[in-house]
């Protein structure tokens, strides 16, 4: 069976199973985000906390995630869950890290303007400091998302859902007929998922990043 | 010098107060401001000078909170702030630094919104506001309103985030070096602005500058510090020039205090020489006469609507054989009434002949100046500055001695302010 035949064929597995990849990572990345976001709001106020909380996220980083993925599953069982919070886990560590920095990154005397003119403490954290963190802290999350997309294709090694299913049918058959197309075909998938992430961080950046502040040509990452 | 009620209804400039005020940051032996006691009146400027790091921007975060004080009180239309929500406080205090604050992410529209908005005004009100702050600092606001900070100068920068301390319309106003960091072009316009503002709004300002001469120009009162804010000084700026208290004052006020005089005073405050003028319709044979009989040999042309045109000496009309079209020079220097005497004098130094026609505000012919008028005024200006000086320093000797003497028979004597 060629390659587009395959596709033909399958195409119906292959859309569940792209679906079940994005929700799997949007809904780590959300979750992710919210925590990175809020641990880094809350460790940043103190120096030690806050480098604790950098080095910790590149620590977590350097974990492979398979072995985390493995240490999961007799803990909350196979399938869905050892994958959003493993995904969760390593998906949160780049956006603590970047609110951290993000944070401390911003102008001290816009700070000290911000409080002179009669903000209260949680007004300028909403008005002024993370609208200026912002930035950083949507590229970790970009950032954050290509990489989850990888680790969540691991995450069938533990029965978990997504794309990772074609690949790793098509790795434990080697011999198979279809063994090659199922590979590529997770893989395409993986790549064309990642790609369209990307165009909606894009918009993401349009709509939330003030003019004011964005680098002119849109967001880098 | 002006009355304590502003323009706007419901505003008052507030007195601000400063009691034995103390600054001591733990670590440090010595205070960085020790024991100040100042007062500076509702809808006056005081401007604090003085060597960096002397502690000027500390008492400035001490009067909006920004720093709590060790030791000693400030006081803001009576009441002392150290009793008051520190958020709510700075909502009434306009703060301007040399940096300007303004947030990038913001509009401009949106920077000068913001102390409106927390204080809860509605709407439309905060539109017409910001409209409103935009002009009274001379920016279009159609064309400026939308813009973000990183597309201004910094001029304009400074402008907006003076349209953003006086959004809310608050009594007091703190400015921190707010032009130190624009070019010295930029700078004097600014500072001509802010007086105009000031007078139409006449708030209290405490201003903090390293520019002796921006003090001398903006203040009503000045404030030389010595460090840890000891005062040396703290008075008008014709006393400090002509009156210095010591060594430390004069060195800092620099030499030419002469010179300085000059841009305390305006042409229209001094008696300006009527000079003969004639218009370019006259008849030629009234001009002819009006030059012979001329005590200063010249005339002065004016056109059609009235404003200075040529200068036409004895003689001139001979050599062009009776053509006023080619007799005579123009004039190609006048001062406005509302220019300093340095303006002035600096007009007529550039000048060949020695003399500077003035102009109204329409441009029309007001008078003349020349070397004369300008040398004899700065010397009456000093000498009545120097009587001034001692009468006051006299009457607060009395006043000093009255006290003394009150707390002497028993009671403490009473605030006196
Ligand atoms: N947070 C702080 N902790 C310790 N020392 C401080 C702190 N802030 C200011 N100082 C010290 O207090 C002194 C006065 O500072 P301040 O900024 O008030 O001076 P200034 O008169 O405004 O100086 P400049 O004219 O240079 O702006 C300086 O010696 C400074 O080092
Ligand atoms: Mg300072």
């Amino acid at each position: 069976m060629s390659f587009w035949e395959y596709l033909g064929d399958r195409h119906q597995q292959l859309l569940t199973d792209a679906g079940e990849q994005a929700g799997i990572v949007f809904l780590s990345m959300v979750m992710a985000t919210l925590l990175g976001v809020l641990t880094g709001l809350v460790t940043c106020r103190s120096e030690r906390a806050g480098s604790l909380a950098t080095t910790a996220s590149s620590a977590v980083l350097a974990l492979p995630a398979l072995a985390v993925i493995g240490l999961l599953v007799p803990v909350v069982g196979l399938g869905t869950a050892p994958t959003v919070i493993a995904l969760t886990l390593f998906g949160l560590m780049p956006v603590m890290r970047s609110t951290v920095v993000g944070l401390r990154a911003v102008d001290p005397s816009l700070v000290e303007a911000a409080t002179g003119i009669g903000m209260s403490r949680p007004m300028r954290l909403a008005r002024v400091e993370l609208p200026l963190a912002w930035p950083p802290i949507l590229t970790a999350i970009r950032v954050s998302t290509r990489m989850l997309m990888g680790i969540a294709a691991i995450a069938a090694y533990a029965s978990g859902p997504g794309l990772g299913k074609e690949i790793f049918r098509g790795l434990a058959f080697p011999d198979g007929e279809n063994a090659l197309n199922e590979v590529l075909a997770g893989t395409l998938g993986i790549i064309i998922l990642t790609l369209l992430f990307d165009v909606v961080y894009v918009l993401v950046g349009r709509l939330t990043i003030s003019g004011g502040i964005r680098a002119p040509g849109g967001t880098r990452v | 010098m002006s009355e304590p009620a502003g323009l706007q209804s419901g505003t008052t400039a507030a007195t601000v107060e400063l009691e034995q005020l103390t600054k001591r940051y733990p670590g440090s032996p010595q205070p960085v401001v020790d024991n100040v006691t100042l007062t500076i009146r509702a809808g006056e400027t005081a401007v604090l000078v003085g060597p960096s790091g002397c502690g000027k921007s500390t008492i400035l975060k001490m009067i909006n909170r920004l720093v709590e004080p060790t030791g000693g009180r400030v006081r803001v239309g009576g009441e002392d702030v150290g009793a008051m929500d520190p958020v709510g406080l700075r909502r009434r205090i306009g703060y301007v630094t040399r940096a300007s604050g303004l947030f990038p992410h913001m509009t401009v529209a949106q920077n000068i919104a913001l102390v409106p908005e927390m204080s809860g005004w509605p709407r439309a009100r905060i539109r017409a506001r910001v409209e409103e702050m935009l002009d009274l600092v001379g920016l279009d606001p159609v064309e400026f309103r939308d813009r973000h900070p990183r597309g201004l100068s910094g001029g304009q920068r400074q402008r907006v985030a003076v349209a953003r301390a006086l959004a809310a319309d608050p009594p007091v106003l703190l400015m921190d070096e707010p032009f130190g960091a624009v070019d010295p072009v930029t700078r004097d316009h600014l500072q001509g602005e802010l007086i105009r503002v000031q007078g139409e709004l006449h708030k209290t300002i405490v201003f903090v500058t390293h520019d002796f001469d921006e003090a001398i120009r903006l203040g009503d009162r000045i404030a030389v510090l010595r460090e840890r804010s000891h005062i040396a000084q703290y008075d008008t700026p014709e006393s400090i020039l002509t009156n210095p208290a010591d060594d430390f004052v004069s060195g800092f006020a620099g030499g030419g205090a002469a010179l300085k005089r000059l841009s305390l005073t305006r042409v229209r405050e001094v008696d300006i020489a009527a000079y003969p003028t004639l218009t370019v319709d006259d008849p030629l044979q009234e001009i002819f006469n009006k030059l012979r009989a001329s005590v200063t040999n010249e005339i002065l042309l004016l056109d059609q609507r009235g404003r200075p045109y040529k200068w036409l000496r004895r003689g001139d009309l001979m050599r062009a054989k009776g053509s006023l079209a080619r007799a005579g020079t123009l004039v190609n220097d006048t001062v406005p009434r509302d220019a300093t005497l340095r303006d002035a004098l600096e007009a007529v130094l550039t000048d060949s002949a020695g003399r500077v026609a003035v102009t109204g505000r329409r441009g029309e012919y007001a008078g003349v100046v020349d070397v004369e008028t300008l040398m004899n005024t700065v010397h009456e200006l000093l000498e009545a500055d120097r009587l001034e000086a001692m009468e006051t320093r006299h009457a607060l000797e009395e006043m000093r001695a009255t006290q003394t003497h009150a707390e002497q028979e028993g009671e403490g004597g009473g605030q006196m302010t």
